[in-house]
């Protein structure tokens, strides 16, 4: 099967022999016996979005939580452009420009827009006092470009929109200059203007290099925004295709069947 | 790319005067119900209630409650609870107690009333409440013990360290030095008041001022002039009417003459001083200050709020929530010692039942101050004004001459009623 994707990967011409942006090698990770993720290796390479696909359960979370640093891997090691790294909480992640947009958005809802945009990484004044005004007037810049619409600057959060939360969270993993992004069912929660909105920020996104792993069971969203798509089943990796030599029932055979296209035959 | 051009300020079509004010409605309720409260008690009283003497004991005796709710908020705030402030408050009590009137005089052979006694005394129960308070928070933070039940455990232990410690005797009399931290012993004098009063009030205008200096530097809205006029001047009239009243609550003739005698020098006939600004109440001061700074200026206060808000985002976000349960429950253990300083010094000894019930009043301060059980949500100065209407109602109900269990039966039910009034309040925000 690693076989398979080597040749894959060489055949769509990615970056020959520039190191991927990230090389999740081998990963495994079990709680309580129960083997979450199973000897997974994915790649990403720049300006590439890469869909995670699979039923819920089937491990894909838990093995972007590996890279996000909310879980700590059992085995198995991560490579950024071509050198190991260890990540081993949230911190380190971001240290490696790794930033995660989670599906519960992961927004604290007693706080406003610019808290929450800047939590953990605050603007202070010299004497060492988180600077609101700046921390408020660079939300209001980066807000400007995502949602021109937004407007709810000093409520708390729990009084915003499910797509006002969206751009908060998105808002957040943009700001830091990510090099990396995890987008965790990024469109789950919103209506159809605002799932364009997060399609046409993909875009914009991939054009300045990011890589995006993009964590979706809708399969029509990944064939509409993803360039190679890698599915798991039961903690284990099916395999990863690329979106241009597939349709929508080869990847859905995957989801179901946890069979490559042409497997069929063995 | 300007601001201005891309941020179009909202119009706010419907303001009312509060809104205008952008004062929060729950503080107002509460300064409501608590110059209600006064009024009424002074009715009752025949006018008993709202003299300087008696603002002045009210102000002392809330001082020891209020400093260890400061701290409470910060602990509720983060979804945990403290049960053991009062029993806490004991043993750092005990052990200060012991410090200055066993340790020091006799074993160190400093002899009583060393000038240096009551500094050391401070630093060691300050310590010893503060490391007290850590291993609680390790205890929480990194054995993942719930706080209700470590805290409940802590009641019962240091209830009875402080206990054993004193063999349940009073300890007393204690250090002069340290008698001034208790109230009527300590007290700035009507001069130094009146200084304090106009320098907190040029603080507070500066404060205000400089906020919306700042927000203006960054093209965001501002209150309308007036309304800014109106806050400081209400901050103002607040402050310096608090400094007029204690100047005007005069030390007894009797005290004075033994003062004068006490230097070697006769009181001259007719001399009338006042008490001015108690040490405590300044200390109470300090405290809500640095706290209030605390929470709304540093990282520290912003994870605070953050992890009541929804550990989980807290904890995604880098910040290590383990590190930040052992500092806010240091930070009580700290407050607690501080209180018992305070409630020491105006017993003028140490006695076995000395903070009992204390933990029951400092929640119920905290709460009754606005501070939301779930987490995320209090005020510092709520908690204060919540501390200062449980003692008003309690000492109040005293002189009307209420029976003692009437006494707590009725500051169990405004409890309970202030937490469903507060419930009532968010869902109409909510709703809204």
């Amino acid at each position: 099967m690693m076989q398979a994707q080597e040749t894959q990967n060489q055949a769509s011409g990615r970056g020959s022999g520039q190191p991927p942006l990230v090389e999740m090698r081998d990963i495994s990770i079990s709680f309580g016996g129960i083997k979450a993720v199973d000897h997974v290796s994915v790649d990403l390479y720049p300006g590439e979005v890469v869909g995670l696909l699979g039923h819920n359960g089937a491990g894909k979370s838990t093995l972007i939580k590996v890279l996000s640093g909310a879980y700590q891997m059992d085995h198995g090691e991560i490579l950024i452009e071509g050198n190991k790294v260890e990540i081993h909480n949230p911190r380190d992640a971001r240290a490696n420009n790794i930033e995660t947009i989670y599906q519960t958005l992961a927004l604290a809802d007693n706080l406003d827009a610019s808290s929450n945009l800047f939590l953990g990484r605050e603007m202070v004044t010299p004497f060492g006092l988180v600077n609101d005004a700046a921390m408020e007037a660079e939300c209001r810049k980066i807000m400007a470009q995502l949602n021109p619409n937004f407007q709810k600057f000093n409520d708390p959060v729990s009084a915003l929109s499910g797509g006002q939360r969206q751009s908060v969270a998105i808002a957040r993993a943009v700001y830091f200059n990510a090099r990396i992004l995890i987008m965790d069912e990024p469109t789950a929660a919103l209506g159809p203007h605002e799932t364009q909105m997060v399609a046409d920020l993909i875009q914009k996104l991939k054009a300045q290099g990011i890589g995006i792993f993009l964590i979706d069971h809708d399969v029509h969203a990944v064939m509409e925004l993803c360039d190679r798509a890698s599915v798991m089943k039961n903690g284990q990796l099916v395999g990863t295709v690329d979106i241009a030599d597939v349709t929508d029932d080869d990847l859905l055979s995957m989801i179901i069947l946890g069979k490559k296209p042409g497997e069929k035959a063995e | 790319m300007t601001e201005t051009s891309s941020q179009p300020v909202p119009k706010k079509t419907k303001a009312n005067l509060f809104q205008q004010l952008e004062l929060d409605m729950r503080l107002l309720g509460m300064i409501g119900a608590f110059i209600i409260l006064c009024i009424g008690f002074n009715i009752f009283t025949d006018g008993r209630f709202l003299t300087p003497r008696n603002l002045f004991n009210l102000s002392i005796q809330t001082v020891s409650v209020a400093i260890m709710a400061c701290g409470m908020v910060f602990i509720i705030v983060m979804r945990h609870i403290d049960l053991s402030v009062g029993a806490l408050l004991a043993t750092t009590s005990a052990v200060m107690a012991m410090t200055q009137t066993e340790l020091l005089p006799n074993v160190l052979g400093m002899g009583l009333n060393n000038p240096a006694t009551w500094a050391i005394t401070l630093v060691v129960g300050l310590v010893v409440g503060t490391l007290i308070g850590a291993f609680h928070g390790w205890m929480v933070g990194y054995l993942t013990i719930p706080a209700f039940i470590v805290t409940l455990g802590g009641f019962l232990v240091w209830r009875n360290v402080a206990w054993y410690m004193t063999d349940g005797q009073t300890i007393g009399p204690l250090d002069s030095t340290f008698l001034m931290f208790g109230g009527t012993n300590g007290t700035l004098g009507t001069m130094a008041s009146l200084l304090f009063g106009l320098a907190a009030t040029a603080v507070a205008i500066w404060a205000l001022w400089s906020g919306r200096r700042s927000k203006a530097a960054h093209g965001f809205p501002v209150k309308p002039f007036w309304a800014e006029t109106t806050l400081a001047a209400i901050i103002g009239i607040a402050i310096m009417g608090y400094v007029f009243i204690v100047n005007s609550y005069a030390i007894p003739t009797r005290r004075l003459e033994r003062m004068f005698e006490a230097r070697g020098e006769t009181m001259p006939e007719g001399l009338v001083v006042g008490y001015g600004i108690p040490i405590s109440v300044l200390i109470l001061i300090l405290v809500a200050v640095t706290l209030t700074v605390v929470a709304r200026k540093t990282r520290f206060g912003r994870y605070i709020f953050a992890t009541g808000g929804n550990p989980d985002a807290a904890e995604l976000s880098g910040i290590n929530t383990r590190m930040m349960t052992v500092k806010i429950f240091a930070l009580m253990g700290f407050l607690c010692a501080l209180s018992a300083v305070v409630a020491s010094a105006r017993l003028a000894n140490h006695s076995n039942d000395i903070g009992t019930l204390d933990e029951l009043r400092v929640i119920a301060a905290a709460v009754i101050g606005g501070t939301a059980l779930s987490g995320g949500i209090g005020t510092i100065y709520g908690a204060i004004l919540g501390a200062l209407i449980m003692q008003a109602l309690q000492s109040g109900m005293a002189m009307v001459g209420v029976d003692a269990p009437f006494q707590n039966i009725v500051v169990g039910t405004v409890l309970v009623l202030a937490v469903y009034i507060d419930i009532v309040y968010r869902k109409r925000l909510g709703a809204k």
